[in-house]
């Protein structure tokens, strides 16, 4: 990896300091920092609206009985609950993250398409503005599940038409952000800023925006087939006019699969760089990181109907799927291996964003596991819609990648406010978050086995025990975080020591953005460093 | 080794040991169950193995992790080797052992779905249609290896069963712990014999279902517009009641549509099906009325 020659900008600091005023600053915002800040910010509100749709269900599932929602309000909210977080809550993270950090670590002044920037935010707001309003409409929020599979979405209320169009707008945003992140890494690198010298979170990052470049696209084409099915008079997924429903899995899931990993990959890059810098060791097998993670996007591509193992697919399908399904285990075990051995006779600190990237190590893994097992088709014939796949997904997800952005902040955030955060508090918010994260979702693996389907508001008795496990770690993960935003606000506010330019100091870290001060100028590197 | 890491790793093993006796104990209600059929003992037989599988893994890679995590610590005066950057012999060899891992899973795997694929040489033919929010039961035909004999007139609805739906319904104020079987019981369950390979035909209604019985090892969706099979197979010895729901989002109710299956011996069952026959009623109340 790179190291530049730091520059000197201190003649020119009033320029580089200048940002607009107003909420002008905002709204026509085009700086790339502008634009990370209000991803993630937005990315936070997200994930505590998303969040306040899991308490809800996890106080429903305490104890069996109804107590407390009618059931086709329990469904919207478990549908609900996965569209915020997956399209609300991570894909935003992580564009606000690519946002603030790749121009800095490939040494060019901004993204290559800033006003597009701009657009790519606001749409988001608006896009979520009418999702969320649906639950007031007439029929209420949807309530089929995120995988929309017809005919049951196709018996939404009002909310169909608005939801359809929400997902639009989130998709050309993505589509959008997805471009600016190829044509930044492939056309503005600073000189001597090899493909192969790049940081790590900027390869995950380009080869995600060829995935969201790829897919979403499809997703669209699905989601529109829908809209006419249901206003238009098409019978694209309807069996009396001789459509398919399943034929919606097939189109859905070739978006669905590629989306998790989309989802994961950038989290691959934060913790590729984050632990390498915290046991004073560059990361083992550089080349291989990156060649593991375009395998593991090329073979994303051929995997989806492992969604699908129970709709009465020839064998020759699921035999298919099965085989390329237990492939991808491959290139994510080299890299979990390559990470492991990035430890092995190093000099380790446990600073917050390390302790939330080796939570990522192990947790990830652990979900990688259930993953596996889930790839054995006879064996997914018990688990599928069970809360083993509950759990499963849940562990890659919110120990997964979920983690993996907290590492990323508590690692940048220093660089970005110019304050050091109250370290003490934030790892009281990383063993509060790790072990009530593992009391929520552990059980459910044992809930799955027993039984339990996915997606019911009430249960029989002999489930009662681990749900009400599950709930109280649910409310312990919830509470906790509110301590992160406490952390993050009183590090933008100014409170905490300054941080220096290199923020982790006797550590490995490498990569451009700590050579520039923080907090980083309004405008950096508007001349390019100088790569060794 | 210090008294603190022997103590770390007693501890370990002990809830290692622990958690596999737990897990592993057939019965136990933290694992998957065995059940009655072929079909869900290889289901349950091929869990275990890739279960074994990633822990033996994890126990290599996690103490690996752990080891590094205390052994190389900054606060302990450990040294960084910057020199580990690369090595292609050990990308090579960890990329092949697990391929030879995963072929061991998969021979196992492919056998597995090919059994549970073959739906010919039934006894018995039924098809259930899954609907908002209840299940119908139609038994097609029997054959006893030579001749398909068509059964006609046996159809019947399987709902919630009444206390259970009573108890469910939002702020009743009822205890679903005084409900047997609470949520898990119909009022008119699928009867099928013991030791008769049973073909289940499933298609939808209106929305997607899905039909699952966790002991008999297989579920499948049912599909508006298509016809699904399926074959289950409960081992003789094994008869008695077996429980499941609907694994599909089918809307509102879609929690409250239990499956419920009682397994007879193959007498029991001819004698049964002969009862619920309209042209054998029939023929029994002519029988009777010209005496």
């Amino acid at each position: 990896m790179a190291h530049a020659e730091a520059h000197a900008h201190d003649g020119h600091d009033h320029d580089h300091n200048h940002a607009p005023a107003g909420i002008g600053r905002w709204l026509f915002a085009t700086n790339h920092k502008d634009i990370g800040t209000m991803y993630l910010v937005f990315a936070l509100i997200m994930f505590f609206i998303g969040g306040a749709m899991a308490m809800v269900i996890r106080l429903e599932l305490f104890k069996p009985g109804l107590q407390f929602v009618d059931p086709s309000f329990f469904n919207s909210m478990t549908t609900m609950h996965a569209l915020v977080m997956i399209f609300g809550g991570v894909m935003p993270a992580w564009t606000g993250l690519a946002n603030w950090m790749i121009p800095l670590q490939v040494g060019a002044p901004d993204m290559a398409l800033p006003r597009m920037n701009n657009y790519s935010f606001w749409l988001l707001p608006f896009a979520f503005t009418l999702l969320l309003m649906t639950f007031f409409l007439p029929g209420g929020a949807p309530a089929g599940g995120w995988t929309l599979y017809p005919p049951l979405v196709l018996q939404a209320g009002d909310s169909f038409g608005f939801t359809i169009f929400a997902i639009h707008m989130m998709g050309i945003s993505s589509i959008m952000g997805a471009i600016n992140v190829v044509v930044t890494i492939m056309n503005m690198r600073a000189p001597g800023m090899h493909l192969l010298k790049m940081p790590l979170f900027c390869w995950t990052w380009l080869i995600t925006a060829y995935l969201l470049i790829a897919t979403m696209p499809v997703l669209a084409g699905a989601v529109t087939m829908l809209l006419t099915d249901h206003y238009f008079g098409t019978a694209f997924f309807n069996p009396a006019g001789g459509g398919d429903p399943v034929m919606f899995q097939h189109i859905f899931w070739f978006f669905g699969h590629p989306e998790v990993y989309i989802l994961i990959l950038p989290a691959f890059g934060i913790v590729s760089e984050v632990i390498p810098t915290f046991s004073r060791k560059p990361l083992f097998g550089y080349e291989s990181m990156v060649y593991a993670t375009g395998s593991i996007a090329f073979l994303s591509f051929i995997v989806w109907a492992h969604h699908m193992f129970t709709v009465g697919m020839p064998l020759a399908g699921q035999l298919f799927f099965m085989l390329s399904t237990m492939l991808i285990a491959v290139p994510t075990g080299v890299k979990v291996f390559n990470w492991t051995t990035t430890m092995w006779r190093g000099s380790i600190s446990y600073e917050p964003p390390m302790l939330f990237a080796l939570a990522f190590l192990f947790l990830f893994t652990i979900g990688g596991f259930s993953g596996l097992m889930l790839a054995i088709a006879p064996a997914d014939f018990q688990y599928h819609d069970t809360y083993f796949v509950v759990a499963h997904f849940h562990y890659v997800l919110v120990p997964g990648a979920v983690f993996a952005i907290m590492a990323g902040v508590y690692y940048w955030l220093p660089k970005w406010t110019g304050h050091m955060y109250d370290l003490k508090l934030a790892t009281w918010h990383f063993w509060l978050s790790t072990i009530s994260v593992n009391v929520l979702f552990f059980p459910m693996h044992f809930l799955g086995l027993a039984g339990m389907p996915r997606r019911i508001p009430d249960y029989n008795v002999q489930f009662a025990d681990w749900n009400m496990v599950a709930s109280i770690g649910g409310f312990a993960f919830g509470l906790s975080q509110v301590m992160f935003v406490w952390i993050v606000l009183k590090s933008v506010r100014g409170g905490g020591p300054k941080a220096s330019a290199r923020v982790w100091d006797d550590t490995n870290s490498e990569g451009l953005e700590w050579t520039v001060p923080s907090p980083a100028p309004f405008h950096t590197f508007e001349t390019p460093p100088v790569i060794k | 080794m210090s008294i603190q890491k022997k103590l770390a790793a007693a501890a370990g093993l002990a809830g290692l040991a622990i958690s596999a006796a737990a897990f592993g104990h057939p019965e136990s209600s933290l694992n998957l169950p065995v059940g009655v059929t072929p079909i869900s003992q290889q289901a349950h037989y091929l869990h275990m193995l890739t279960l074994w599988v990633c822990v033996g893994i994890a126990v290599v890679v996690f103490g690996a992790m752990i080891y590094s995590m205390v052994k190389f610590r900054k606060s302990q005066g450990a040294v960084a080797d910057t020199s580990i950057v690369h090595s292609t012999k050990a990308e090579i060899i960890w990329t092949i052992i697990p391929v030879i891992i995963l072929v061991a899973l998969a021979v196992p795997a492919t056998k597995g779905l090919v059994i549970i694929e073959d739906t010919r040489n039934s006894g018995l033919t039924v098809k259930a249609t899954g609907y908002q929010w209840k299940w119908q039961y139609e038994y097609l035909s029997q054959n006893d290896g030579k001749t398909e004999t068509p059964i006609s007139g046996v159809s019947y609805y399987s709902a919630l069963e009444e206390n259970s739906n009573f108890t469910r319904q939002l702020g009743s104020g009822l205890d679903p712990n005084q409900v047997e079987n609470y949520l898990l019981d119909v009022d008119h369950p699928l009867i099928i014999p013991s030791g008769v390979k049973v073909r289940l035909l499933l298609t939808g209604n209106d929305v997607i279902h899905a039909w699952w019985v966790p002991q008999l090892g297989m579920k499948r969706d049912a599909i508006p517009g298509f016809v699904n099979e399926m074959w289950i197979q409960v081992d003789e010895g094994k008869e008695g009641t077996y429980r499941g729901q609907c694994v599909e989002l089918c809307g509102r109710d879609h929690g409250f549509m239990p499956i419920v299956v009682v397994v007879k011996t193959k007498q029991d069952f001819a004698a049964w099906l002969a009862a619920q026959q309209p042209a054998a009623a029939t023929a029994t109340a002519a029988t009777t009325a010209s005496l």
